[in-house]
């Protein structure tokens, strides 16, 4: 078993509120980061595929398809874009790292064609992360 | 559906490497130049790990306020800027290797992480210490 991981990073904009509660608990709990008008993070997103050598090739998986993956799933709905306002999941979760990392599994997971996903690593900042195993 | 979150901290200590029970020659056999009785120090680089739920209403594992307030307390305040065999009680009996003080730090954040008074259902996964770049530690209890 091989564990393969590819590394994207991609920039975009958030907020943390939740609309059940009040103004004054959404600030307790949220602080600068419930400035409505949103702040960015460069993400730097760690996507590791866990699978078998294919003796064909020598490979886990074609590293073109996961490239490709991860455009069309992950850079061309977040990067450059405004969380809460255009990514559809954030419409109802508050967009934590936590809660970004589940989504982009929940996005990447079905759509490994070779081996499995293993585990998707999302940095916001370089001295914060989250690792989220499906589980 | 448990997330990990790793949180990086940073602080810088002084040590000597020594065991009291050995001769000079066995300690500068065993520890070479972290014998130096002058002492000498790192940069260190510690990643804190918490695993648990996302919370619902918060989007969070873990409020990170709750998480720096507590290693600021039982890691910053104790051991940033000492000298950890001389200002610090941990070490006084104990030699102060990157090992002995992953644990040391481990089973201090574990007492006030693991139990926070209802904040948050998640708890201390595993500390990870990098003496420097070429050197770490990890410790998971």
């Amino acid at each position: 078993m091989i564990h393969l991981t590819r590394r994207i990073e991609f920039s975009a904009s958030h907020y943390y509120h939740n609309p059940a509660l009040s103004h004054d608990e959404n600030q307790r709990l949220f602080g600068k980061c419930n400035n409505p008008h949103g702040h960015g993070h460069n993400y730097t997103l760690e996507v590791t595929v866990a699978g078998e050598i294919d003796p064909r090739t020598g490979m886990v998986l074609d590293l073109k398809e996961l490239k490709k993956l991860l455009e069309t799933e992950v850079m061309d709905r977040m990067d450059h874009r405004f969380l809460n306002k255009e990514v559809l999941d954030f419409q109802t979760l508050i967009p934590t790292a936590e809660n970004l990392a589940m989504v982009i599994w929940n996005l990447l997971a079905p759509k490994v064609s070779q081996g499995r996903l293993q585990r998707v690593r999302l940095y916001e900042t370089s001295d914060l992360y989250v690792d989220y195993y499906g589980e | 559906m448990m997330v990990h979150l790793t949180r990086r901290y940073h602080f810088s200590a002084a040590h000597q490497l020594h065991n009291a029970a050995l001769s000079g020659e066995e300690n500068a056999r065993i520890y070479g130049k972290c014998n130096n009785p002058f002492g000498h120090g790192h940069n260190y680089v510690l990643d804190v790990t918490v695993a648990g739920p996302v919370d619902p209403s918060t989007g969070m594992v873990m409020d990170l306020g709750f998480l720096d307030a507590v290693v600021n307390q039982e890691v910053i305040e104790r051991f940033d800027e000492v000298h950890l065999n001389l200002d610090t009680e941990a070490f006084r009996q104990v030699i102060p290797t990157t090992e002995n003080l992953c644990i040391e730090i481990y089973r201090a954040l574990n007492q006030k992480l693991s139990h926070p008074g209802g904040a948050s259902q998640a708890s201390l996964k595993r500390v990870r210490l990098e003496e420097t770049s070429s050197n770490f530690f990890e410790y998971a209890g």
